[in-house]
Formats: C-alpha cells, sequence, structure tokens
C-alpha cells in the first residue's frame, strides 16, 4: 500500500513537472547540445562542412585576438565579482543585522527596484555620467576637485567594471543577506558570553557562516557577468570588449556560427571551470549546513 | 554602527544615481545630455506620439511579454507545485536543469537558441522572442512560487479531499485561492523581464523589433538621445508600478497564508 502510494506520489510529481521540464529540454538542453555539436563543424564561406574536426578549437586557442578577449573577459568578470562582493556585504550585514525586522522587507525592496528597470537605460546612462562632458566630470569641475574632465572613466576596462558591479549588486546582496538572516543570533552572544571582542566574534563566527551567501554571491555574479553583451559594447571602448561581443560577431556578422559556438563553448567551460574550483576551495564552509 | 548606517545609504545612491538622472534629462530643453541643465520641457515626451516605428515595437514587446507572462507562469506553477508537495526520482537534476537558465549568460541562451531556430527554418519573429523568454521567464517565476507553495499547509487539501472534493477541485478551490497572490507576483515579474531584456530579442526579433531592440538602434543618434531619455523615463516608471504591485500581491500572499482561516480571495 505504501509502495502504491509512493509510485502514485512520483508518477504525479512527475507528470506535474514534465511540461517546464520538456520546455528546458527542448529549449534548453537540445540547443546546448547542438551549439556543442556545431563548435565541432566548420563553415567554409556559404557551406556549413559538417565533418567533425577540432579545428576551430585549435583556431581559438592560438589566434591572439580571442585569448586576449577569452582572458579579459575572465579578468573583467573576476574584477566585477570580488568588487560586487566586498562593496555588497556591508549592506547585506546593516539590513540583516541593524534594520528593525518590519522593515527588512522594505529595504530588500528598495535595493532591488533598480535592477528591475531597463538594464540597457541603466548602462546608457553610465555612458552619460562617466563621459567626457558627463555628470561626474562636470560636477567635479565644478565643486573644484579636478581642473579638467577624467578620461580614465569611460571606453575602457574602468568604465566596463563599474557599469557591471551597479548592475549586479541585487545578485550579490540577496544571498549574503538570506546567509546572514539564517545565523542563530545566540551563537553571537554566546561567543561574546565566552570573551571574544566584537570584532573576533564577527571573523569567528559571523563570516564563516555567511560564507555559503558569499559564495553563491560570487558564482551567482561571475557566471552572467562574463556573457555580458551590452555593458562592454556601450562603455567598453575597443579596449574593453568582452567574448560576448566577439560571439555576437561571429554569428550575426562573420556568418561563421561553428566558430561562435566554440568560442561560446570555450566561455562555458573555463566560467564552469572556475566556478568548480571556488566552490571546492570554500567547501569546508559549505558543508556545515544541509 | 553610525559608519555601517551612512556607507548603506551611499551605496543605494550609487544603486539609484542612474534612474534618478533619467527624468532631470528627460525633462531638460536641450539636445545634449549633460550639466548644467537648460530648462524645463515636455517637448521629448510629445515627439515620442509621433514615431510610428516605437508604436510598433511597443506593441511587439506587449504582445511578447503578455504571453510570456503567462506561459512561463503557468510552467512555474508546475515546477513549483511538483518541488513543494511531491517527490519524484531525480527531482534535483530536473529542478536543476529547469532553473539553470538563472545563472547562464543570455548570450549562450540566445546564440543557441537561434542556430537551432535558424536550422529548423524557422522564421524569425516575435514568437521565437516568446520562446526564448519564456525560457529565461520560468526560473524567476518558480523562485517566486516556490515561496507561496512551499508554505501552503498540506492538511488544508487533505481536509478538502476528505470533505469529496476531488484533486482537481481541491486544488482549484482551495490552492490557487490561497497562492493566487504569487501567480500574480510571478507574471507581473516575467511581464517586467520579457519587456526589458534585450540580448535574446535582439538574436531572435528578425526584423519585428521589441522596444529594448528599438532603443539600441536609437543609441547610435545623437540628436535621439533626449527622446530615449523621456522613452527610458516612461518604462523606469511603468517597471518600477509593476513591481510595486507585485511586491504588494506577494506581502498580501505571505499574509494570507499566515492567516489561512480568515477567508478566500477577494
Amino acid at each position: 500500500m505504501a509502495g502504491a502510494t509512493q509510485r502514485s506520489e512520483a508518477a504525479t510529481g512527475l507528470a506535474l513537472v514534465a511540461p517546464p521540464l520538456v520546455y528546458a529540454v527542448a529549449l534548453l538542453a537540445v540547443p546546448m547540445a547542438v551549439i556543442v555539436l556545431f563548435s565541432f563543424w566548420t563553415q567554409d564561406y556559404l557551406d556549413l562542412d559538417t565533418t567533425l574536426t577540432l579545428d576551430n578549437y585549435r583556431e581559438a586557442w592560438t589566434d591572439p585576438i580571442y585569448r586576449e578577449l577569452m582572458a579579459r573577459s575572465v579578468y573583467i568578470s573576476g574584477v566585477v565579482t570580488l568588487i560586487t562582493v566586498v562593496l555588497a556585504f556591508p549592506v547585506a550585514y546593516y539590513i540583516s543585522f541593524h534594520v528593525a525586522p518590519e522593515r527588512k522587507a522594505l529595504w530588500i525592496f528598495l535595493v532591488t527596484i533598480p535592477f528591475w528597470t531597463s538594464y540597457l537605460v541603466r548602462i546608457f546612462l553610465w555612458k552619460v555620467i562617466l563621459g567626457f562632458n558627463g555628470v561626474l566630470n562636470t560636477s567635479l569641475i565644478g565643486i573644484g576637485l579636478i581642473d579638467a574632465p577624467l578620461t580614465v572613466i569611460l571606453y575602457n576596462l574602468n568604465a566596463v567594471v563599474i557599469a557591471l558591479a551597479h548592475a549586479f549588486a541585487p545578485f550579490a546582496i540577496l544571498p549574503i543577506f538570506v546567509a546572514l538572516e539564517r545565523i542563530d543570533r545566540s551563537l553571537l552572544e554566546a561567543a561574546r558570553d565566552l570573551g571574544e571582542t566584537a570584532r573576533s566574534a564577527f571573523v569567528r563566527v559571523t563570516l564563516p557562516l555567511a560564507m555559503p551567501g558569499v559564495v553563491a554571491a560570487s558564482l551567482i555574479v561571475f557566471i552572467p557577468t562574463i556573457g555580458d553583451y551590452i555593458t562592454p559594447r556601450l562603455v567598453g571602448g575597443p579596449g574593453g570588449l568582452m567574448i560576448a561581443n566577439m560571439i555576437q560577431t561571429q554569428f550575426l556578422r562573420l556568418n561563421n556560427a561553428p566558430m561562435g559556438a566554440t568560442l561560446a563553448v570555450l566561455a562555458m567551460l573555463i566560467v564552469s571551470g572556475i566556478a568548480l574550483l571556488f566552490v571546492l576551495a570554500n567547501r569546508r564552509f559549505l558543508k556545515r549546513r544541509g | 554602527m553610525r559608519g555601517l548606517r551612512i556607507y548603506t545609504l551611499l551605496y543605494l545612491a550609487f544603486l539609484y544615481l542612474p534612474i534618478v538622472l533619467l527624468p532631470i534629462f528627460a525633462f531638460n530643453d536641450s539636445t545634449v545630455i549633460a550639466f548644467p541643465l537648460a530648462g524645463f520641457t515636455t517637448q521629448w515626451f510629445t515627439e515620442l506620439a509621433d514615431i510610428p516605428a516605437l508604436h510598433a515595437a511597443v506593441l511587439t514587446s506587449l504582445k511578447i511579454a503578455l504571453v510570456t507572462a503567462a506561459v512561463s507562469t503557468l510552467l512555474g506553477i508546475c515546477a513549483a507545485r511538483a518541488a513543494a508537495r511531491y517527490r519524484f526520482p531525480a527531482k534535483g537534476g530536473i529542478m536543476g536543469l529547469v532553473m539553470l537558465p538563472l545563472v547562464l549568460p543570455e548570450i549562450i541562451v540566445a546564440v543557441s537558441l537561434l542556430v537551432v531556430f535558424l536550422q529548423l527554418g524557422l522564421q524569425l519573429s516575435a514568437l521565437t522572442v516568446i520562446l526564448g523568454h519564456v525560457l529565461i521567464c520560468t526560473p524567476f517565476c518558480i523562485a517566486i512560487l516556490n515561496g507561496a507553495f512551499q508554505s501552503l499547509d498540506n492538511a488544508l487539501e487533505e481536509a478538502a479531499v476528505d470533505l469529496g472534493e476531488t484533486g482537481w477541485g481541491a486544488f482549484r478551490l482551495v490552492i490557487l485561492p490561497l497562492v493566487m497572490p504569487g501567480i500574480v507576483a510571478s507574471m507581473l515579474i516575467a511581464f517586467t523581464i520579457s519587456m526589458d531584456e534585450f540580448i535574446i530579442a535582439f538574436f531572435l526579433s528578425g526584423t519585428e523589433a521589441t522596444l529594448p531592440v528599438y532603443l539600441w538602434g536609437q543609441l547610435r543618434f545623437p540628436q535621439r538621445l533626449p527622446a530615449v531619455m523621456a522613452l527610458g523615463t516612461i518604462l523606469v516608471a511603468a517597471s518600477v508600478i509593476l513591481l510595486t504591485i507585485a511586491e504588494l500581491a506577494r506581502r498580501r500572499g505571505v499574509r494570507k497564508r499566515g492567516d489561512t482561516d480568515t477567508g478566500g480571495f477577494l
């Protein structure tokens, strides 16, 4: 009887989850498999050569342009992740520990609102803010802090990092906030009772317990950032382009889908590899809780 | 602790800086987007009324966003309900696959769909954008609906079945009203994401430009920028209003499930 109920429970569950699952298989798993397959094909002008070969990978690995773009993308994503997470932590900490419980939802809502407004418009506004005659430069000159407009803040890596750190802020704050909320406050009292100072209690109790959130935040910022296309195009200038821009060029301009597919696969492999290493490096923090 | 509070407020200022500047320039009587401001005008807003290409893009985006909101919320209900109520084989793997687009770079989703659609000989159109948008919106819907479904008390449904309701009847009369605010929030969020999404629409829209794709085209023309600012202001205002409604719906849902005996929806 129990077996029968269990079977029917599994069957009902599977039947229910089938529509989203079929959708994800048809429009995510299959297309990704096709991309992997494409990466082993080659494009000869208008003809697709379907002999399996590693030529694209060889080219992607040896051509300095691809290597440079790939390395730069990983670098930018890494820097953006570090800055975003470090800047976000105190905010999450403040909301979790110093905001009255009934007001926390409002604060979190306030933090997430900018994220829901048009990404394109927000990034474009950064161009307006950081530009030669932009808001920042005219303001700084206006208050007499600088004499000539700063040029190091637009059409380069810095601009990409600032705009991305802004765009991904809520992604970093939310997981850290959730991890901090789960910390049993009596642990901190116990630490203080046992003679820890506020600072050492933070370092030895709060921080380790918040690490799952920090790891999650890092991954959720790092992975999508590497595929960002708009920000490098709008504020990056020629020196700030990333691998996604090259993938787009291969697909839509050069009509070389196999090379674009190869770069996409490589980007995903590299990102997954780094993400995996990062999780492994932090696994002692992650296994404390189920 | 004062320092922490000041830091947090500064951080919020940083977060809001772009969307606060937007309306300032949208109402500024100058074609140059810079300080000092020149004077107040609503010219850029009235100009928007005379651009047929913009109106077509708005209609396309609305059509895509409405269908996306409905379909991804339906898929989200299936997945969230299955995850919250039933145990089934390979649950972790299945849910992982369905939630994957949440962390996948959008460019990967966009190019893989593009390749498949082109191979299938499918004409790029609003339909192909909808297919892509449903894929990336469903995980958000599931995340929102999970909260609604997981906090449900199974006993309520069992009671309804014991009192003679069929499984579907219990779902429709007991569960659905309780998760309704979550469904509203899910549809609003999916609608907002779809209205704003650029990369997938850029790859898959073909000749049927969505609003962000249209905006992207305008960014190249300096003389169009004030109108872009005006359009951006309208978009941001609309997003904020929809999100506030979604948030109120979500809170209402939380209150209702914490206080289930006081009655039904409406």
